[in-house]
């Protein structure tokens, strides 16, 4: 019996050990994005505001010309946990867009300055405009952060999930968009970019070192803009993280003292019962 | 679900009353606190949301209002009687007597300014939109259950308990409201 | 569901009420008094954590639904509403969605345990075909759900899943035309998926009540296999004693659960899912959620389209005949050593099924998928049946009672637990 069992074994093992090389062989094309120092990572992570309000003047400067961001709404810009800017900045703000509303009274569509509650209007009035006159449609910024990402494949991926140091990761998102930013490696062809799929990507370098003038004494550089945009197109894409990260501590908290009664509870029940 | 455990172990087992009793209650009143907190994000997620509590003000140009008119506006989901007043019309809702009013409220603490009256049309017995120009007192009807407003949009007769509601509003210059 | 309820009320209205509808009765019989083998350990706690899980799906579902428009205009902007503005949105949403993956996890361990002891194995058939009836309802339910939200990864899973049936002969195209109500996945498609979506977990729960039937009819099986022989000496009253071990395994459940909430939302699900549905530009690798993996695994490693379609279907209609594949006399893998070694290759071959699933089909990953699929058909037609007539099962114990008895024999505190038990009893 003993005999069978071993042979058994072995052959599983042999299975494995032919199997692994095959799956191991599917490799990566693209470089990894490198990790960068994130606030809101991590089971207790915040954003910075300073960050986020210097990633939104890098979003409005530059990258607002030709990328929508219609999920969001300029009361968002005043509201906890994102870059709680005062609401009289932000209906300020506001106020410097204009906003299409109608029909008036005699039919027509007309623009007013916006407010508070409206959402950031979009450069282009549709996909096909924007397709036409920038040669591809840019994607829309509300949810970039979250619908980009990369994996570290098997087995750091499954580390992504696990309450450890360097676990917990959700962003994945964020470190791709510093990437692409800093990925633009040949001189002579500003189409392409180490991290873009295909490598071919629409976009020239949108930043560069000086584009944008902080005010705040932060360096004026290509990897700062890029961090700064991340980071605000991350709160963008996931404007309760905080709100979610707190409660999460709490519920967690909960439960296990919850947990923790149930086992003592369960073990004196179950204590004159051998089982 | 699991509050319930906690109690039917408590009364199941009754040996070494005092730790038992003690750990059995702690861990029903833990579970119940659970069972507590989850129901309020069930619960509270029916209020009004964010961008319905954002939602903001209404503008409304009075210019082309001629006198006696009355225009509705779309505020919050409901309508808003803007009503051009005519001198009779004021005169009628200043000289009623508070008496004879159901629910007691000068037209001046009703108005901005005396032409101009402003109320949600929403009637106050159980929310239809009245009809102007009509009813005893030539202010609104409401088809529903039959209840008269005046020209001050004071309920005068039938089954509305209160007046017609005055929503928040501002001039922003003399022909022009900012509701909310 | 146990015998007849010897249940008596205390009060004059419930005797009152009993007499005339005896629900109490059949709660107290089939929840408190019924018998459950003292010996289970936790894998038994699973049935418990699906039905929680259930009710969460339902709840959370119910909830969502109140805030969610099925129509291609508007459904992914009514997602991202509920995450942004609605009152606790993004918490409904994220345990909704996670919790299908927690509901699978659950599921996969209770068929494994069920697997390992033998669970299906007379007189338990028909309560494990009411699992796999459950099964298939649940992988019907979770797929249209995904398909809600309609997000690139919606859109392209459904189209593909919907494509799978223009595999059948003849009627195929009509068939897939007859899903989409249209000639291609559209507003119709998601409308229908939609009231699909809400109509299937109420039939779920309709099973989930049979296969709870079924189970209180035959009882529990336990680890040793070795049904019950004696109800006072082999097994304990369901309150407090199982009520109180699946409380406190659905709670360990629920936080893990919940570090998934609130910490990794997004790890179990699809980047391109947070893109708008787009007819016309396919996602670079289309993958399914990662509990569909082994079976797309297997449609993906047969070479033919009707062929791939016919081995995934088949993958999981071979379950039901499971009952009758396993010739062995003995139910629980403890008790069978040979066996036991195949079951943990048959648990690798199904997580490399899983990642071969989450690659892409080419090389490699091709032909390891045949030799796993080859290994999962193989583990249930030929190594069960076979098996069965070869094997020398190991000593079974006589009763349950004697199992507990000799394996805490040498533990001094599982002597002096028996010296206390009849108390309880």
């Amino acid at each position: 019996m003993i005999k069978t069992k071993l042979s058994l074994t072995i052959l599983g093992l042999a299975t494995a050990l032919v199997a692994g090389p095959v799956l191991a062989a599917g490799g990566h094309d693209a470089p990894l994005p490198e990790r960068q120092p994130w606030s809101f990572a991590g089971p207790f992570g915040k954003f910075d505001r300073a960050q986020l309000q210097r990633g939104f003047q890098v979003y409005r400067e530059v990258c607002a010309n030709c990328h929508s961001m219609k999920r969001v709404a300029f009361r968002n810009l005043s509201e906890e946990g994102g870059p709680q800017f005062s609401e009289a900045q932000v209906k300020a703000l506001a106020a410097e867009y204009k906003i299409k509303d109608g029909p008036n009274d005699s039919g027509d569509m007309f623009e007013r300055p916006g407010r508070a509650s409206d959402k950031f209007p979009a450069p282009f009035a549709n996909v096909e405009a924007a397709r036409a006159a920038l040669g591809a449609a840019p994607p829309d910024f509300s949810l970039l952060a979250k619908a980009r990402g990369y994996s570290r494949g098997f087995p750091l991926f499954l580390v992504d999930a696990l309450p450890i140091p360097g676990g917990a990761y959700q962003e994945h998102g964020p470190d791709y968009i510093v990437a692409l930013m800093n990925g633009y490696s040949k001189a002579d062809d500003p189409n392409w970019n180490d991290y873009m799929p295909g490598n071919k990507i629409a976009m020239a370098a949108p930043l560069a070192d000086g584009a944008v003038d902080y005010t705040d004494g932060s360096p004026k550089t290509l990897l700062q803009y890029s961090r700064d945009v991340a980071a605000f197109m991350m709160w963008a894409a996931e404007p309760k993280l905080e709100e979610r990260k707190k409660t999460g501590f709490r519920a967690l908290a909960f439960l296990l003292v919850f947990a923790g009664l149930l086992y003592y509870t369960k073990k004196k029940v179950w204590a004159d019962v051998a089982h | 679900m699991t509050w319930i455990w906690g109690l039917i172990v408590a009364e199941a087992t009754t040996v070494e009353p005092t730790r038992r009793d003690f750990l059995y209650i702690t861990t029903g009143a833990v579970a119940a606190v659970g069972a507590g907190s989850v129901a309020w994000p069930l619960i509270h997620q029916m209020n009004p949301d964010a961008s319905t509590l954002a939602l903001a003000s209404t503008e409304v140009d009075l210019a082309a209002l001629p006198e006696g008119g009355i225009m509705t506006v779309k505020w919050r989901g409901k309508p808003v009687f803007v009503r051009h007043r005519s001198k009779k019309e004021i005169g009628e809702a200043q000289a009623t007597p508070l008496a004879q009013l159901p629910d007691p409220q000068k037209d001046a603490d009703r108005v901005k300014k005396p032409e101009w009256l402003v109320v949600i049309g929403v009637c106050t017995h159980l929310g239809c939109v009245p009809l102007g120009h009509s009813g005893d007192y030539d202010g609104w009807f409401c088809p529903c259950h039959g209840s008269h407003y005046d020209t001050s949009g004071r309920i005068r007769k039938g089954p509305a308990p209160r007046n017609l509601e005055v929503p928040v509003y501002s001039f922003l210059t003399d022909t022009k409201v900012r509701i909310g | 569901m146990s015998g007849p309820s010897t249940y008596v009320p205390k009060s004059a209205i419930g005797r009152w009420f009993e007499s005339r509808l005896p629900i109490m009765g059949l709660m107290h019989s089939s929840f408190v008094v019924y018998p459950t083998p003292k010996n289970l350990n936790y894998f038994w706690t699973f049935g418990g954590i699906l039905s929680l899980m259930l009710g969460v799906q339902i709840i959370t579902g119910i909830v969502l639904a109140m805030h969610y428009t099925p129509h291609v205009d508007y459904a992914f902007q009514s997602v991202e509403h509920i995450m942004r503005d609605v009152n606790w949105g993004w918490f409904l949403r994220y345990t909704h969605a996670n919790g299908a993956s927690m509901f699978f996890i659950a599921v996969y361990i209770h068929m494994l345990r069920g697997l390992y002891f033998g669970s299906y194995k007379a007189p338990r058939e028909v309560l494990w075909i009411l699992g796999v009836v459950i099964f298939l309802l649940m992988m019907a339910t979770a797929f249209m759900g995904y398909v809600l939200p309609w997000g690139q990864m919606s859109f392209w899973g459904a189209t593909v899943i919907t494509n799978l049936f223009s595999a059948i002969p003849v009627v195929g195209a009509s068939i897939t035309t007859w899903l989409w109500g249209g000639y291609s996945v559209d507003n119709p498609t998601l409308n229908r998926f939609f009231a699909l979506h809400y109509l299937l977990p109420f039939m779920i729960a309709a099973v989930v009540a049979l296969h709870v039937w079924a189970l209180h009819v035959s009882g529990q099986n336990n680890p040793t296999g070795v049904e019950v022989k004696d109800v006072k000496r082999d097994t304990v009253p369901f309150t407090p004693y199982a009520t109180i071990k699946d409380g406190f395994a659905m709670v360990v459940f629920l936080a893990f659960f919940s570090w998934f909430i609130f910490y990794v939302p997004n790890y179990l699900g699809h980047p391109d899912n947070y893109i708008d549905a787009n007819p016309m530009v396919t996602p670079a690798h289309i993958v399914p959620e990662w509990y569909f993996l082994p079976f797309y695994a297997i449609l993906r490693a047969i070479p033919d389209k009707l062929g791939g379609v016919i081995a995934m279907f088949g993958s999981i209609a071979v379950l039901a005949f499971l009952p009758w594949l396993d010739t062995s006399r003995v139910k629980s893998a403890s008790y069978r050593p040979v066996y036991r070694v195949f079951f943990w290759v048959f648990v690798i071959c199904g997580i490399g099924l899983g990642y071969l699933g989450a690659m892409p089909a080419e090389g490699g990953y091709v032909i390891a998928s045949r030799i796993f699929t080859v290994y999962y058909f193989a583990f249930f037609l030929i190594i069960m049946p076979l098996l069965g007539l070869f094997e020398t099962p190991k000593p079974l114990p006589a009763s349950i009672a004697d199992s507990v008895l000799a394996r805490g024999g040498s533990a001094s505190a599982a002597a002096a637990g028996a010296a206390h038990a009849p108390e309880n009893k």
